[in-house]
């Protein structure tokens, strides 16, 4: 037997929120799924991994992310997307509709899974819109659309702006079981808005997003679920506020979950004090009390996942003035690294809790078998280096896009190993 | 007094990050060229030199006032406005820019509805760049003169209690203004409705005093600054009518009155005769309009010769 199909990892610490372990093991992998143990026989054809030191946790499930195709491969393709995916410890994301053409028809999600078939190096979930053009007009034939391989459904940054379409939308896509993600934001408060609403927007004279913006519609997003029970997941929530009321719908049990992107519990909106426009994201970044509230959230289970919220650009599209530039900030590549200096090193989270909310955690937002450990599942699984020092730079950038804010940054963990349905994609922090 | 500070900078971008000490040696070097405005008195200290004038957001006063101040040195100007500008047709403000700077420019002072177009400018190019207003972010020359005015009338700029009246919201001047004044020792008061003068302005700015009722704003002011109301930029959000504001914020004889008895009136231009302020007031006793103009060119002169001398040659 092929001894690529046979792998031991040895003496890593296995993390595994979903099986509750956190223990020196032995993890064993054989024909892409993890198995209780191995035989004699097979241990001697296996690919043995040495992991003492190294951290073992599942694979991280991204809920938010940009691949670039199809449309705009400039910015981002399938295979620079997943191997940057891949080398943040990420081996399944949720693509985002925003495509060209739109993600809001069979043939595109066809084309995305030909072409991921093709050159995804990780395990590529595309979304559909929910909306046809996301107009927010005409909804969107989910029903053919879950057939074609949509695991969920929303209209990103557009939103659905009319209460009543977004009432119909959400009940019509819990016909089929969908999980709808929406980005809440009312757009009549956000027209030619640049950054947060606050001091800084004041001083830099650039156009304010306050965030009654985006709890306006987290608001109306909790009592339409309410209305209709169907599953809502609140993507990139930013402020205090929006993660009050989650707090309290969960209280009251209404069926909604919440993300929240690296880079606000990162950084605030005092980073764009140089008109930084790689910083330049939708939501923007809030206050130093928005993030602590947000990591508040995260411990309290109040926001289920962390997510990368990756929105490639080109650097050219960003190097402009501020008003002019897109929005989004390429993150797959750091997220964790980055996650992990801001939360764990600072003392705020558990390692297991940051591990908690990049896998069980937006498994359960998806409702899919991955995420674990457990024997049976897909070997997607990473090892983690918690003990390092590196600096992320162009030349290690697997990524094709010009905008990741990081760039330069030094890490104190980083992903030493990603294997995806058992096979090393990363190894050594390398591309295998 | 000996002056121990000298001018290191290439770019002008913004009040902000200047120093007092380099404000007051601005100053003195505007002081400096008074004299020079006379007609038929001119200088040579930028002989040799070019300045390019792009300005991409419709301007007549402050482009004039830099084209005078250019010459008035000596320097050769060229002026282009948004309509014979390539950027209408797609190209980029960097590429604009090197190509200007290709042709051996010396200075390109910009105006631009982007706020931090000049600070980007500045780091793109190993030229002089000047702020001639970004967006609702800065308004450099134009506080300088605002302040430079007001140490001419009351001798210093310390102490005096300033009102800033109108739009502060989208107001570039205010800005420049607020950090021009605060750092020079000044009480400012910004008043006007809510909507144009939210009280988050006092967590930006703690320096400053926020006030909506216009009396209170004018009777302690030494000066009042009115801005224009600027409703090509404006919604019909922010306030309901020209005449709803006229009636309730506008500047005429009566509410003049309210002033103290050497208390002066500015404006940054163009006025908005009838809006926010009324002709007897603009053009009466109180208005240091002109003188405003006028200081405006040794300004812009000071700011011209500084940056450009601080180029590395």
């Amino acid at each position: 037997m092929n001894h690529k199909n046979i792998i031991l990892v040895r003496g890593a610490r296995v993390i595994d929120p979903a099986n509750g372990r956190d223990e020196i093991a032995d993890i064993f992998v054989k024909d892409g799924k993890f198995v209780a143990q191995l035989s004699a026989e097979e241990i001697k054809s296996a690919q043995i991994i040495e992991a003492n030191g190294l951290i073992l946790s599942p694979g991280f499930i991204d809920l938010n992310c940009r691949l670039g195709e199809p449309g705009r491969s400039a910015r981002e393709t399938f295979r620079t997307g997943t191997l940057s995916a891949a080398s943040g410890g990420f081996t399944t994301v949720v693509t985002m509709p925003d495509t060209i053409p739109t993600s809001d028809n069979v043939g595109t999600i066809q084309l995305i899974r030909e072409l991921c078939d093709a050159h995804a190096v990780v395990n590529v979930l595309p979304a559909s819109t929910l909306t046809k053009q996301q107009e927010g007009k005409a909804l969107a034939p989910m029903g053919s659309l879950k057939k074609a391989g949509i695991i969920a459904a929303t209209d990103t940054t557009s939103g659905v702006q009319n209460n009543e379409i977004m009432r119909r939308a959400l009940e019509y896509a819990n016909t089929f079981k969908l999980v709808v993600l929406d980005h809440c934001q009312d757009s009549s408060m956000t027209e030619g808005a640049q950054m947060h609403e606050g001091t800084w927007s004041l001083r830099l004279g650039l156009r304010g997003w306050p965030r009654a913006a985006e709890e306006i519609v987290v608001s109306s997003d909790c009592v339409l679920a309410s209305l209709t029970k169907a599953r809502i997941h609140l993507q990139h929530i930013s402020s205090a506020g929006s993660a009050e009321i989650i707090r309290r719908a969960k209280a009251n049990k209404l069926p909604v979950t919440a993300e929240v992107s690296v880079l606000h519990l990162l950084l605030t909106d005092a980073a764009l004090a140089q008109y930084d426009t790689r910083l330049k994201v939708n939501p923007p970044l809030r206050e130093e009390s928005d993030r602590a509230a947000l990591i508040a959230a995260l411990i309290d289970g109040t926001i289920d996942a962390i997510c990368s919220d990756h929105c490639p650009c080109t650097s050219t599209e960003k190097d402009c003035e501020f008003d002019l530039a897109p929005f989004g900030a390429a993150t797959l590549e750091t997220a964790f690294s980055a996650a992990y200096d801001a939360l764990v090193a600072t003392g705020h989270l558990d390692i297991k809790l940051l591990i908690t909310r990049l896998t069980t955690g937006p498994a359960k937002v998806l409702g899919i078998e991955a995420g674990t450990l457990s024997v049976g599942a897909a070997a997607d699984f990473v090892l983690i280096n918690p003990k390092t020092s590196w600096t992320f730079n162009t030349e290690n950038q697997l990524s094709k896009s010009g905008n990741n804010p990081l760039i330069g940054k030094t890490f104190s963990s980083r992903i030493h190993s990603t294997f995806v349905g058992g096979k090393a994609v990363i190894l050594d922090s390398k591309p295998v | 007094m000996a002056q121990q500070t000298t001018w290191t900078k290439k770019d002008l971008t913004g009040i902000e990050t200047l120093s007092r000490a380099e404000i007051e040696f601005l100053f003195d070097q505007a002081e400096k060229f008074l004299p020079a405005l006379a007609p038929g008195k001119g200088l040579d200290l930028m002989h040799g030199r070019t300045v390019v004038n792009l300005f991409l957001e419709p301007s007549t006063r402050t482009c004039t006032a830099f084209e005078i101040s250019a010459k008035k040195l000596g320097a050769e100007v060229v002026s282009i406005n948004t309509t014979a500008s390539s950027l209408v047709k797609g190209e980029t403000l960097r590429d604009t820019a090197m190509n200007i700077r290709a042709m051996g420019v010396d200075a390109i002072v910009i105006r631009h509805s982007s706020a931090g177009a000049p600070r980007y400018l500045g780091e793109v190019l190993d030229i002089s760049v000047i702020n001639a207003g970004d967006g609702a972010h800065e308004h450099p020359t134009q506080a300088l003169l605002d302040a430079f005015t007001l140490k001419q009338k009351f001798g210093k700029v310390e102490g005096l209690k300033v009102t800033i009246l109108g739009d502060i919201l989208f107001s570039r001047v205010a800005r420049s203004n607020i950090h021009c004044l605060t750092k020079l020792g000044a009480q400012v008061t910004l008043a006007g409705p809510a909507t144009l003068v939210p009280l988050s302005l006092a967590q930006a700015f703690p320096q400053v005093r926020i006030v909506h009722d216009l009396k209170t704003a004018l009777s302690d002011a030494d000066a009042v600054m009115l801005l224009r109301i600027q409703h090509e930029r404006q919604t019909t959000t922010h306030f309901p009518s020209l005449a709803e504001y006229t009636s309730q914020f506008g500047l005429n004889t009566e509410r003049a009155a309210w002033m103290k008895p050497n208390a002066v009136v500015m404006h940054p231009g163009p006025i908005n005769r009838g809006v926010e302020v009324d002709s007897d007031v603009a053009d009466g006793p109180r208005s240091v309009i002109l003188e405003q103009v006028r200081n405006g060119v040794a300004v812009r002169m000071a700011v011209l010769h500084l940056c450009t001398s601080a180029l590395k040659r």
